[in-house]
């Protein structure tokens, strides 16, 4: 039986050696380096593995019952010895902790919010360069990349200019996604009301799949997109393909783009209203709905009292009509927090938190200074996440909305 | 007050068209199933069975029935949850280039929530429930559970919660949100239907069922264990009990709480979990873990002690590291506290906190490795006898360090980014799971068969469903594996790479081959009920046990020791073996036991009640239902005539049916 199955392998590795194994032979940095670490550990664990599956095998063999030659050595009451204790828990010990001191370094080196500091092996990253920002949202069931740099927007295509730098603020409009391209990086998730960061780099040209991979509801399966790695004339010869389409994205536009649907087709924006990733963040893109960003403020302030109580509003707009949105049953109706702004003030507030934001990410060292060891930061420069509060003590506002908002220290 | 008013009332959100009668699948299923209950309800009947069945068994407080009936609960619920299995694997195989397979979103969407929730709530628990109120008793010498009437409670509410899964099948819909129901997908918002007030209502009944099985069984273990049999004397598989339970009781409150919150969000319009009004989804996720991790070892401790008794058994020898077994069993313990985070690596916690519960998720498997050392080194120098048991140790040692190894590859953050959702991961957790969980209770199921219905299983087809779910688990999860690295997701429905469908072809492949394991050990068990006679052990110690449960008859009296025995040594029975013990054949005084009540049955049914109503918002009779579970309750702390005695001469006579059987293998 057992050669059976070793028979049943061979035609298992021709097929192997024929599939596309995109976790294995990724085209960017970020996730060549993880899939190093996983080769990596996974190699450490056969040393101890592979001994101890090959000793399962020959004791059970050699000493089964039938064999006549070892029944002396039989002995019932064996049953400690002080010295293989020691080494069946010093053994695993041993591993794990080397192991453990690689995954502290490898985690820090390659945590997803880490502006980076290479482009590849041997080639550091230039502090002339400033990485590409993408903002993403996941909608029901497709994807908006918002290239704020560039003023467009896509829905289902995305593109980078190989070893350019990419950073992408990720968010989602309704449920729980996962933010992943295989052949770029690891994945992240894309949560409602929250930002989540990623940073990385695609080496080699090519045309690589996205999806999300944190179900989402009915049209999950279809939730796909190519990403295009291009040279910088074909990413510049993108841009402008995608500024010759009429179509932009406003707030109204945008209401009926995050409606349910599924399989839809590439679209692009010439155009985006610049406060629109703000609102949608802040999950305020109706109009009249008061921000997150501006909530947590007043809660900061000391909150509303008894008049926030008061201060919401039956929801009109019914954005969720397609996934069949319905009241608890004993709960209030639907309502939402009315703005407590003119139009011109939250048109203000969010100018400033978008300015803040941006400042945020231009004063995010990135350490070029490459990390080795133990991963932490070199002495006398901060954590790339604790820095912008460390660097903007007169933050007053907002409204971080980033799953990491650290408390003010 | 018209029709259109009263009907709502009455019926709450029930109407017709909660009847699947658009889903062809489903309407064959519940015909096939309609017609199957017909006729079972119909022979019980005809053979003038209920009787039986409510005296001798619904109503029961004997550990040992109670035991069988979780197992049957198990096996009945695996195969619903297999065959989700198999309608996930044909999905998956036919899906491709542009074809949409057989199974809708909102149909598909709820089989990989069913199966998921049934296997874990509705087949491991049980099952592994079962062989602990099986076995623990009888290996701690002891004549029942500390609270025999909790545990008859217990068993019915588990089973409470695995009719409102089944019922869901036929009437509404499951929900359709994967097993763990994250919110805000499983808000009201967001899956506004029934699917998860039953998932909710299921787990909060089962929940209670499995909380109390607990606590009761830490109670016996800790205060019922025979004279002489101190905490380390105690049978590894008693340990190992003994540390599930206790995190059973201090993790399933967090799942009771964070449902409870999950169900105000969705009833009451509380913002917990909701994207706003100040909700957190996060929250739930860590809440949700913090059961959830722990519950990964609630299943396969129990199993771990089961290995380690059928290793020392079949091995002729002590166990191994019997100190180092139980210090490897009370870490893994208490570091599956630590490591709950390793679920979510993705959320974007920071690189400290991420690389924190990675490592304590690598330490979990140096307890684990030292365990597998111990088994290796209990094989060591001794004799093997390859009965089943001890294939399904074999077989579970070489593919369970895999599921290991790969659960380390994913215990690495930055691993995990790349393989977390993946099919890698559901290759990873059912690697042990399986491999862990499955081929333990088999092994158990084989090994204490004989000492439940005093004979053993049959060999040949133990052999055939052996080698069927070895290979096959490979065939089916192999695949996975691979396919996780070319990077596909977990819970698709629809492919668009051609490239991938040959891996999913296999995959289906290896769970055909499961299917017929699964088959053969029914046929088995048919088998070997059909000759019986010819498998019949009366020593009550057909494999030289070690430990007490193998000291009495098979199947073993009610009473099931009339002398509790005294212990000296970790391996008590060997010991008593070895030191000439004779059996009293005289002296039997009258036991004390406590007398069956069908309290527990009707609590749970009035509970069972409650759950649908609440799920259809059938407020009058979810109240009616609550009060009635309040009084019948109260109403059973009235009744003073829960125990009797077994007379002495039906002990004498028992004992010396037994005294003859025994002359009668020695002759």
């Amino acid at each position: 039986m057992r050669r059976l199955r070793l028979l049943l392998l061979a035609p298992l590795v021709a097929l192997l050696s024929a599939c596309n194994m995109v976790v294995l032979h990724p085209a960017g940095d970020i996730a060549t380096q993880q899939r190093d670490l996983l080769v990596f550990s996974t190699l450490l664990m056969l040393v101890i593995v592979i001994p101890v599956m090959g000793m399962v095998v020959f004791f059970a063999y050699k000493y089964r019952e039938s064999n006549k030659a070892v029944e002396k050595e039989y002995d019932p009451d064996w049953d400690h010895s002080t010295s293989l204790e020691v080494a069946i828990w010093g053994a695993p010990l041993l591993i794990i902790v080397f192991l453990g001191a690689v995954t502290w370094a490898g985690t820090h080196l390659l945590d997803p919010y880490r502006p980076l500091d290479r482009i590849k092996p041997g080639q550091a990253a230039s502090e002339q360069v400033e990485p590409l920002q993408v903002n993403v949202v996941a909608l029901d069931w497709k994807w908006l990349f918002i290239y704020p740099e560039y003023g467009i927007a896509t829905v289902n295509e995305l593109a980078a200019p190989v070893d350019r730098p990419i950073r992408f603020h990720i968010t989602s409009s309704s449920v729980m996604n996962s933010f992943y391209i295989p052949a770029l990086a690891g994945q992240i998730y894309a949560m409602p009301g929250m930002e989540t960061k990623l940073h990385a780099v695609i080496n080699h040209p090519g045309e690589y799949v996205g999806f999300s991979a944190n179900y989402s509801g009915d049209g999950f399966s279809n939730m796909r997109f190519k990403f295009h790695g291009l040279d910088q004339a074909g990413f510049d010869q993108w841009i402008a393909g995608v500024r010759r389409d009429s179509r932009s994205l406003d707030r109204e536009g945008y209401l009926e783009l995050e409606k349910p649907s599924e399989k839809v087709p590439v679209m692009h924006f010439a155009n985006v209203d610049g406060a629109l990733w703000d609102s949608i963040l802040n999950m305020c893109v109706e109009p009249g709905k008061m921000c997150m960003g501006e909530m947590m403020e007043i809660d900061k302030r000391g909150g509303l009292n008894m008049a926030s109580v008061r201060n919401t509003m039956p929801l009109v707009y019914d954005k969720y009509a397609g996934r069949g949105k319905s009241p608890a049953y004993f709960g209030s109706n639907d309502s939402y927090v009315m703005t407590i702004c003119t139009p011109l003030q939250a048109e203000a507030a969010a100018a400033d938190r978008i300015r803040r934001a941006e400042l945020d990410n231009i004063s995010a060292p990135v350490s070029l200074a490459r990390i080795t060891g133990q991963g932490l930061t070199p002495q006398g420069v901060p954590m790339a996440s604790l820095s912008s509060i460390v660097r903007n003590p007169v933050a007053t506002g907002p409204v971080s909305t980033d799953v990491r908002s650290a408390p003010t220290a | 007050m018209n029709a259109d008013q009263l009907i709502p009332l009455i019926f709450g959100r029930l109407t017709l068209e909660a009847l699947p009668l658009h889903e062809p699948i489903l309407v064959v299923t519940m015909i096939v199933v309609a017609l199957g209950g017909v006729a079972l309800l119909g022979a019980l009947t005809y053979f003038k069975l209920w009787g039986y069945l409510w005296k001798e068994w619904f109503t029961t407080v004997d550990h040992k029935k109670i035991g069988i009936m979780y197992m049957i609960l198990g096996i009945i619920m695996l195969l619903r949850g297999f065959a989700d299995a198999i309608m996930m694997r044909i999905q998956q195989a036919m899906a491709f280039g542009g074809s949409e397979g057989y199974l809708n979103a909102h149909h598909y969407d709820q089989i990989f929530t069913a199966h998921g929730v049934i296997m874990i709530f509705f087949v491991a628990m049980p099952l592994i429930t079962g062989l602990m109120n099986y076995v623990v008793p009888l290996q701690i010498g002891a004549r029942d559970v500390s609270f025999p009437f909790l545990n008859n409670f217990s068993f019915w509410m588990t089973t409470a919660g695995a009719v409102m899964v089944m019922a869901s099948l036929f009437v509404g819909e499951f929900a359709r949100t994967g097993w763990l129901a994250y919110p805000p997908l499983s808000g009201i918002g967001y899956s506004p239907g029934v699917g998860v007030d039953y998932y909710i209502w299921a787990l909060q009944i089962a929940g209670v069922g499995t909380t109390l099985s607990g606590i009761n069984l830490i109670a016996t273990i800790v205060k019922m264990r025979a004279p002489g049999m101190g905490m380390m004397k105690m049978p590894v598989f008693t340990w190992t009990s003994l540390c599930a339970n206790v995190l059973i009781v201090a993790s399933f409150p967090v799942l009771t709480a964070v449902l409870a919150l999950l169900t105000l969000d969705r009833y009451v319009g509380t913002n917990f979990f909701t994207n706003d009004f100040g909700g957190n989804p996060m929250m739930y996720v860590n809440l949700i873990w913090i059961w959830g991790h722990p519950e990964v070892y609630i299943l396969v401790l129990p199993l771990f002690g089961v290995f380690s008794e059928v290793a020392s058994t079949f091995s002729g020898k002590r166990l191994f590291g019997y100190t180092s077994m139980v210090y490897a069993t009370v870490v893994i313990t208490i570091l599956s506290y630590l490591v709950w985070l390793h679920h979510f690596f993705t959320m974007g916690s920071g690189a400290s906190v991420n690389s924190f519960f990675g490592i304590t998720t690598m330490i979990i498997s140096i307890p684990t490795g030292a365990k597998i050392f111990n088994w290796l080194f209990t094989m060591y120098r001794g004799r093997i006898r390859f009965e089943l048991p001890m294939m399904w140790l074999i077989a579970f040692m070489l593919t369970f360090v895999v599921g290991g190894m790969t659960g380390v590859m994913l215990a690495v953050p930055p691993a995990d980014f790349v393989l977390h959702n993946s099919l890698f991961l559901i290759a990873h957790f059912h690697n042990v799971i399986i491999a862990g969980v499955l081929f333990g209770l088999f092994a158990g199921i084989n090994f204490w068969f004989p000492k439940a219905f005093g004979f053993k299983l049959d060999r040949t087809w133990g052999l055939v469903s052996f080698w069927c779910w070895v290979v096959g688990f490979w065939l089916a999860f192999a695949p996975l594996y691979v396919l996780g690295l070319m990077g596909v997701t977990r819970r698709m429905r629809v492919f668009d790479d051609p490239s991938l469908q040959i891996w999913f072809v296999i995959a289906a492949v290896g769970v055909a081959v499961i299917a017929v394991g699964i088959l053969a050990m029914l046929v088995q068990f048919a088998v070997s009920f059909k000759n019986r006679d010819k498998l019949r052990d009366e020593t009550g110690d057909p494999w030289g046990g070690r430990t007490l449960e193998w000291a009495t008859s098979s199947p073993p009296p009610d009473y099931n020791f009339a002398f509790t025995p005294v212990v000296y040594d970790t391996d008590a029975w060997w010991d008593m073996k070895r030191r000439g013990y004779k059996r009293p054949k005289t002296g039997f005084a009258a036991i004390h036991m406590p007398k069956n009540t069908g309290t527990g049955i009707i609590i749970s049914g009035l509970s069972l009640v409650m759950g649908l109503a609440l799920v259809w918002y059938i407020w009058w009779l979810a109240a009616l239902s609550f009060l009635a579970v309040i009084a019948v309750a109260i109403a059973h702390t009235f009744n003073y005539n829960r125990d009797y005695y077994i007379p002495v001469e039906e002990v004498r006579e028992t004992e010396d049916a037994r005294t003859r059987a025994l002359a009668g293998t020695e002759a």
